[in-house]
C-alpha cells in the first residue's frame, strides 16, 4: 500500500462506468492514483468492507451513505459522499404477463406514469377480488433510490407498497430469472438489467424513473468520514480523476468503446450492445421494438450530474421517514447534510477550473425554475427537472415534506 | 472445549447459508465439535424466507460470496417475516468481532438481546472455520496451480525431445539452463516453449 493507493468496491452496473474508465482509460494514472476496482456481489458486503476499511471508497447508493451517518439499519459509521456517479440510469420492468393485463387497463408503451400507474392499479384490485396472492415487486436494496422511486410510483397510483403488492430485496443478477419463473412480477433496478429482460423477452418497461423524477440521483462515491481526513489530498486527485472520467462517459462518441469496456467479465459482464442501450439513452421498451430515444435516461456528467447537491441526501432521508426506516428528528438534519461533500468537491474541481453550481443544494423536482443555475462563469444548465406528480421537494423545509406524504392503500 | 459451555448455549440454533458445501461442512463440523448441537445447513437458496422462519435460529451465519446476502437482511428488516427480531452481527459497537468476521468472509446475525458472551464463542468458532477453509482453499490453489506447471514442463520436455532429439534430462537441464539465464522461473521458459510450439507448426 502506497499513499497514492485507493482500493475502490463497486457492484457490476452501468453507472460504475466512470470509475472503470478512471482506471482504464488513464484519467487515475494522470491524476497519480494507483486505482485498484473491486467487484463485489452485494451492497452488505460494500457496506462491510467499507467499514472494516478493505475498501477506501465505493460505489455506493446514495441513501446507503446517508443511513450508515445516521446508524440506521447497521453501524453509525459517519460516511460521506462527495461525488455523485451519475443521475438517473433506473427503469421499472413487469413481466410481459403483467404487462399484458396493464394494457388491458389502459396502459401503453413510453406512457406517462400516472396513465401506467392507474393501469397497475387495477390490476391489483383485479387480482385483490379473485383472490390471486398480490404483486411481488423486486428492489435492490432497502437504502436505495430503486426503493424510494418505486414506492413513489406505487404510492402516487393509489397502490400501498407495503399492503397492497410484496416487496422483496433481491440481487440485480438475479432478477431477470426471478421475473422469468415468475417469483416475482416486477422489479426495479439500474441498467442493463431493465433492457435484459426486454432482450430476453421476459419484461417490458414501464417508466424509466426519470419519468418518475427527471434529475433523479443515483450512485455516490462513498468513503468513511475518517479515510477522507486522513488522506484530503488522495481523495480530491480521485475526485479529478472521476470529474474527467464522468466527462469522458458522458460524449456519444465514447459510448462504443465504453460499451465494450464494461461489458468484460470483471466489470458488468453484460453484452456490450445491452449496455449500449443505457449509455446512449436508446431503449427498448418491449420485446422486439425499436429502441427509443428516452431524454436524460442516464446523465454521467451533463445537468451538473456529478455535483453532491445536499438536497439529494434530505431527500432520501425524507423517504426513510415515509417509509418507517427511522422516525422523523429534526436533530437527524444536520448529519443528513453533511453526509453530501459538496464543498470537498468543490475544493478538488478547483485546480480545473470547470463550471460549478453556485449553491450547494437546491429545489428538487421545481419544473418552472430556471433550467440553468448559476455558475462562477454565468450559467450552467441542469434542468428541465419534476416528479411527475407534481410534488416539489424544498429542502430547507424537509418537515412539512415529510408531514404530507400521505400513503393511502388500493 | 464442549464441556465449558452450558447446556443453554450448547442449544443454539444455529444456520448456516452457504452454497459451498466444503466450507459448509467445515463449519458444521467445527460447531457440533466445540459442542453446538443444534446447527442446520441451507444451500440451496429457494424459499430462504420460509425455512428460516421455520427454523427460528438465534444465530445465522452466511458467506459473503453469497449475493443473497442483501436478501437476507431486507428479511430481518421486514420484522413480520421472522419471529424475534434480528441484528447485524454481535453488537454495534464491537468494531473488532465485524473486522475478523469480514477478515474471514462471513456474515454473522444473531437475535437481538442473545448475551455478547455466548455470542462471542460461537462467532469465534464461526471465524476460525472459514479461516481454516481460505487456509485449505489457498492450499488447494497452490497445489493445482504446481500440478499446472508441472504439466507444462513435461509437454516442453517432450516438444524438446522431439525437435532436437534430446533425452528427457537434457531436454530438463537445457529448460533449467535457460530459465537461469533469463531469470525467469522454469514453468515460465517451458510455456514459451509450448507456445513457440504452437505457433509454429
Amino acid at each position: 500500500m502506497t499513499d497514492s493507493s485507493i482500493i475502490v468496491g463497486f457492484i457490476p452496473l452501468l453507472d460504475c462506468a466512470p470509475l472503470v474508465v478512471a482506471a482504464e482509460k488513464g484519467f487515475a494514472a494522470e491524476a497519480a492514483i494507483d486505482l485498484t476496482l473491486v467487484r463485489e456481489t452485494s451492497w452488505a458486503n460494500i457496506r462491510d468492507r467499507i467499514v472494516v476499511g478493505h475498501f477506501d471508497a465505493a460505489h455506493m447508493l446514495g441513501p446507503m451513505a446517508v443511513a450508515a451517518t445516521l446508524g440506521i439499519g447497521h453501524l453509525k459509521v459517519p460516511m460521506i459522499a462527495p461525488y455523485s456517479l451519475g443521475l438517473g440510469g433506473n427503469a421499472i420492468t413487469v413481466s410481459t404477463a403483467v404487462w399484458e393485463q396493464m394494457l388491458s387497463f389502459g396502459a401503453s408503451v413510453g406512457a406517462h406514469p400516472r396513465q401506467q400507474g392507474a393501469a397497475l392499479l387495477q390490476v391489483v384490485r383485479a387480482r385483490a377480488q379473485s383472490n390471486k396472492s398480490p404483486l411481488t415487486f423486486a428492489m435492490v436494496y432497502p437504502f436505495s433510490c430503486h426503493n424510494y422511486e418505486l414506492r413513489y410510483w406505487l404510492s402516487a397510483a393509489g397502490i400501498h407498497p407495503d399492503l397492497d403488492v410484496r416487496l422483496i430485496v433481491l440481487p440485480p443478477p438475479l432478477l431477470v430469472d426471478a421475473l422469468r419463473e415468475g417469483q416475482i412480477d416486477g422489479f426495479c433496478v439500474g441498467e442493463p438489467w431493465n433492457s435484459m429482460a426486454v432482450a430476453v423477452e421476459v419484461g417490458c418497461i414501464v417508466a424509466p424513473t426519470t419519468a418518475i423524477w427527471r434529475l433523479s440521483p443515483e450512485k455516490v462515491l462513498g468513503l468513511r468520514l475518517a479515510w477522507a481526513q486522513r488522506h484530503p489530498e488522495r481523495l480530491a486527485a480521485l475526485l479529478r480523476a472521476l470529474y474527467r472520467a464522468s466527462q469522458w462517459c458522458e460524449q456519444a462518441a465514447n459510448h462504443a468503446e465504453l460499451s465494450r469496456l464494461l461489458a468484460q467479465p470483471q466489470y458488468v459482464g453484460a453484452p456490450a450492445s445491452i449496455l449500449l442501450r443505457g449509455l446512449s439513452n436508446q431503449l427498448s421498451l418491449t420485446p422486439g421494438s425499436e429502441p427509443v430515444l428516452i431524454p436524460n435516461f442516464y446523465a454521467a456528467a451533463r445537468q451538473a450530474a456529478t455535483f453532491p447537491w445536499t438536497s439529494h441526501a434530505l431527500w432520501f432521508y425524507s423517504q426513510m421517514v415515509r417509509w418507517r426506516q427511522t422516525d422523523y428528528s429534526h436533530e437527524h438534519l444536520p448529519a443528513v447534510r453533511a453526509t453530501y461533500r459538496p464543498d470537498l468537491y468543490r475544493l478538488a474541481l478547483a485546480p480545473l477550473a470547470v463550471d460549478l453550481p453556485a449553491k450547494d443544494s437546491k429545489v428538487e423536482g421545481a419544473p418552472n425554475g430556471s433550467p440553468t443555475i448559476a455558475s462562477p462563469s454565468g450559467a450552467l444548465e441542469y434542468g428541465p427537472d419534476g416528479f411527475f406528480d407534481e410534488r416539489i421537494f424544498d429542502p430547507d423545509d424537509v418537515a412539512t415534506y415529510v408531514a404530507s406524504q400521505e400513503v393511502v392503500s388500493a | 472445549m464442549p464441556d465449558e459451555k452450558s447446556p443453554a448455549e450448547t442449544l443454539l440454533r444455529i444456520l448456516i447459508v452457504d452454497q459451498n458445501v466444503l466450507r459448509a461442512s467445515i463449519l458444521e463440523d467445527g460447531l457440533r465439535e466445540a459442542g453446538y448441537r443444534k446447527v442446520t445447513v441451507l444451500r440451496d437458496m429457494q424459499n430462504l424466507m420460509r425455512r428460516i422462519v421455520d427454523n427460528d435460529p438465534d444465530v445465522i451465519f452466511i458467506d459473503l460470496e453469497n449475493p443473497n446476502r442483501d436478501v437476507l437482511e431486507q428479511m430481518f428488516q421486514v420484522s413480520r417475516c421472522v419471529q424475534r427480531p434480528i441484528a447485524m452481527f454481535v453488537d454495534r459497537s464491537d468494531a473488532d468481532m465485524i473486522a475478523a468476521a469480514v477478515d474471514a468472509g462471513v456474515g454473522a446475525y444473531v437475535v437481538d438481546g442473545l448475551r455478547k458472551e455466548r455470542v462471542k464463542s460461537v462467532l469465534d468458532t464461526a471465524v476460525s472455520r472459514f479461516n481454516a477453509f481460505n487456509k485449505l482453499r489457498e492450499e488447494l490453489d497452490r497445489a493445482k496451480a504446481a500440478l499446472e506447471e508441472r504439466k507444462v514442463v513435461e509437454r516442453a520436455k517432450g516438444i524438446l525431445m522431439k525437435e532436437r532429439g534430446l533425452t528427457e534430462d537434457a531436454a530438463y537441464t537445457l529448460l533449467r539452463k535457460a530459465a537461469m539465464n533469463e531469470s525467469r522461473r522454469i514453468s515460465e521458459v517451458a510455456q514459451s516453449v509450448v507456445t513457440a510450439a504452437r505457433l509454429l507448426k
